[in-house]
């Protein structure tokens, strides 16, 4: 399965499953990721953190973030 | 106005970013006070509101996405609303980001204090095409919903009175409640029912339950020494359902879905707002770049087109006029206490007011960004180049203000939400050298090295850069143990910025400099004085070169004499006051000698070179330790600093001119 990392610009993905911990999940938790929530990818240049919008919101993530939140794509 | 006691007790709580403290400043004008959370260094602001009859008392909580334990900030507000229980709290929440902000509201409904929503920023709500229907809001929640515009100030005055009405009824607060997603109800009603009889005051045994599910540390532990031999049951529940967290998330957001679909109208999706289109260049990886240094180039335009000369202004016609004044007017008093007003507090006032030309320019610029949005984007930009260093993005933009003053780089660092990111971004500022070190720095290289001062200049610059990296990496590892900080960060709307805003937060930064460090300076710059001057009314023989002197032996270790000790002791007032304290003490009394001529004939160039290096590094003046001081709110990091920064400066000086004599190089 893809992570959030793979995501290209303008992409819609589907949270299924967080990595790396639950204080991470938390954290993200709080900014509106948590499992079956739709992220749309505003900015994924390849290198640096990646931008996306979240329930309404802009939320920045760096990519080793990004990398522990595994999605799907529609 | 009536001196009445505040008869009921309010709490503002919101996430970042939502206007929350437009919002306190509203409600109490300037009645405010700033204390600590007890044991804690995170500043709490206390106010008065008094309108229309209603006099209570608000508590500004600090600004938290959620309430688990996740940052010292999430912490202080829990544990205020549960152990200090306020009659009501007041939830700020962002109507253009409305899911999201009313995640703080989710958990607050669970806690026993009634709560009110102010439902600000419907302005920009408006602007992103999103339409809100208040009143559909508050009867699918349940409580009290006020829509506001506080930067218009819309809507406070309805906003305490919903808070009043709410805090003297507290019987008739009836919210709906987020549920745990399906799943999971039975596990929680399990361990509620198992540690009901057993959770300690004043916490509420259904919130506990909850918190123990969500796998909150703090509370996990609090129960674990609670229960003692009944904590294995609970524990096995919870080892079993240890992705339990996820599905608490989830219920809250599923309840914040029911509630907002029938009161919110979005735009349709594909929609590009405005903030789209500015972020297609703020955050791109090259565009970014170029917008971040065009903002600070205009910083630093306006500092040295405006600030220098006002400053320097300000130095000759109204420091030095007034001592000048002082000393002949005062002609016929006590020479001493001509001296320790003329040098001593005319000087120490004399820092302060040259310092606020700078100060008002930078917050000003800082207000405006910050006011604009912008302020996250910078971060966005930079994070990928301050992770190197331990540091989180938003460290970038205060530090770079450092090159122009030490003095709002550190309190630009309120804009780094986590306290141990702040607290390194506090201590390692002192390190980025400010225009009076490098000016220091720019007369002294071309007496050692000539030509090559320039290359020696740049060289002594890029040892900062290196030695700031190398020290913000150590104290992150120290810190958080090596571990890396989640970079995960909200970029709010953009919005158009508020003359008004922005000055009420430069007022508020200079109000707190002048109450914070101006005291601490002017003591300071007294004490220095008389260090300075007794007991024989000579530099030469004063306590200070006493301890210039028994600092020699350090000094010799570097090719440096007791007077050049003597001149960095004095660049602790002001850095400038190096060159001033080594023309006098290399005069030895007699007018006409060269100081040029006198500092080339005394350091060879690599004690000229450990000069430098030690004269950048050195602990800051007196302005920024005294900021230290009021930003960290503690005496212990301000010494701890201070000691640092003394033991830091002097090595690499050692090292340097140790090396020098290895290597047979310039002695």
């Amino acid at each position: 399965m893809q992570t959030l990392v793979d995501v290209p610009t303008g992409a819609i993905a589907i949270v299924q499953q967080f990595q790396g911990g639950r204080e991470f999940a938390a954290r993200a938790a709080a900014l509106g990721f948590t499992l079956g929530v739709e992220i749309t990818v505003i900015h994924n240049y390849g290198s640096g953190p990646i931008l996306v919008g979240v329930r309404g919101a802009r939320v920045a993530l760096g990519r080793g973030e990004a990398s522990k939140i595994r999605v799907t794509t529609l | 106005m009536s001196e009445r006691q505040p008869t009921l007790t309010i709490a503002l709580a919101g996430q970042p970013n939502v206007g929350k403290s437009t919002v306190f400043n509203l409600l109490t004008h300037q009645n405010q006070y700033v204390s600590n959370w007890p044991g804690k260094t995170c500043e709490q602001k206390t106010g008065i509101c008094q309108r229309e009859g209603i006099c209570v008392s608000i508590v500004d909580l600090p600004g938290a996405y959620s309430l688990t334990a996740n940052s010292e900030e999430e912490r202080i507000a829990r544990d205020f609303l549960i152990k200090c229980r306020p009659d009501a709290v007041i939830v700020v929440v962002d109507a253009a980001s409305l899911e999201r902000s009313l995640y703080l509201a989710a958990e607050l409904v669970c806690l026993p204090v009634p709560v009110v929503v102010g439902l600000n920023m419907l302005d920009m709500a408006g602007y992103e095409g999103i339409t809100i229907e208040p009143h559909v809001l508050q009867a699918a929640m349940g409580i009290p919903v006020v829509p506001m515009v506080a930067s218009k100030g819309q809507g406070v005055r309805d906003l305490v009175a919903a808070a009043a009405v709410a805090a003297r009824n507290p019987q008739s607060w009836t919210p709906n409640r987020p549920e745990v997603q399906a799943g999971h109800r039975q596990v929680l009603d399990a361990i509620e029912t198992l540690i009901s009889d057993l959770t300690p005051h004043p916490y509420p045994p259904d919130w506990v339950a909850l918190k123990l599910l969500e796998g909150d540390e703090e509370i996990t532990a609090m129960m674990r020494m609670q229960l003692g031999a009944a904590w294995e049951q609970v524990h096995a529940i919870l080892a079993q359902h240890d992705d339990a967290f996820l599905a608490v998330a989830g219920g809250r957001y599923e309840w914040i879905g029911r509630m907002v679909r029938a009161a919110v109208v979005r735009p349709k999706p594909g929609q590009v707002t405005v903030t789209d289109r500015i972020d297609q260049a703020a955050t791109h990886p090259v565009a970014g770049l170029i917008i971040l240094l065009c903002a600070l180039g205009l910083l630093f335009y306006l500092t040295y087109a405006i600030g220098a000369p006002v400053q320097a202004w300000l130095e000759i016609y109204v420091v030095q006029a007034g001592a000048e004044w002082a000393r002949t007017l005062l002609s016929a008093w006590p020479a001493w206490l001509v001296g320790l007003l003329s040098s001593g507090v005319i000087m120490g006032v004399g820092t302060v007011l040259t310092l606020l030309p700078f100060l008002l320019i930078f917050f000003s610029v800082l207000g405006l960004l910050e006011d604009v949005g912008y302020m996250a984007r910078a971060a966005f930009v930079m994070d990928r180049f301050m992770h190197r260093m331990g540091l989180h993005g938003k460290s970038f933009l205060p530090m770079f203000l450092g090159f122009g003053c030490n003095v709002p780089a550190m309190m630009g660092t309120r804009i780094i939400e986590s306290p141990k990111a702040r607290l390194t971004t506090i201590l390692v500022t002192p390190l980025v050298p400010c225009t009076a070190r490098m000016s220091v720095v720019a007369f002294l290289a071309p007496i050692f090295f000539g030509s090559r001062a320039t290359a020696v200049t740049l060289g002594l610059l890029a040892l900062t850069i290196v030695v700031i990296a190398g020290v913000g990496a150590t104290m992150h590892r120290l810190f958080s143990g090596g571990e890396h900080t989640a970079f995960i960060m909200e970029l709010p709307l953009y919005h158009i910025p508020s003359a008004r805003r922005i000055a009420q937060g430069v007022w508020q930064r200079l109000v707190d400099f002048l109450q914070g460090a101006g005291t601490i300076i002017l003591v300071v710059s007294v004490v220095m004085w008389a260090l300075s001057t007794y007991p024989g009314g000579e530099i030469e023989t004063s306590y200070l070169a006493f301890v210039g002197r028994w600092l020699a032996p350090m000094g010799r270790l570097m090719g440096l004499d007791w007077q050049m000790m003597v001149a960095l002791l004095t660049s602790f007032v002001r850095k400038e006051n190096t060159l001033p304290t080594l023309a006098v003490l290399y005069s030895g009394g007699s007018s006409g000698v060269n100081l040029v001529e006198t500092l080339r004939s005394q350091l060879s160039p690599a004690a000229g070179l450990a000069f430098l290096a030690v004269q950048i590094l050195f602990i800051p003046c007196v302005a920024t330790v005294a900021t230290i001081r009021q930003e960290t709110r503690s005496w212990g990091w301000t010494a701890f600093s201070i000691l640092f920064l003394f033991v830091l400066s002097m090595s690499a000086g050692i090292a340097i001119f140790q090396g020098a004599a290895v290597l047979g190089w310039g002695l």
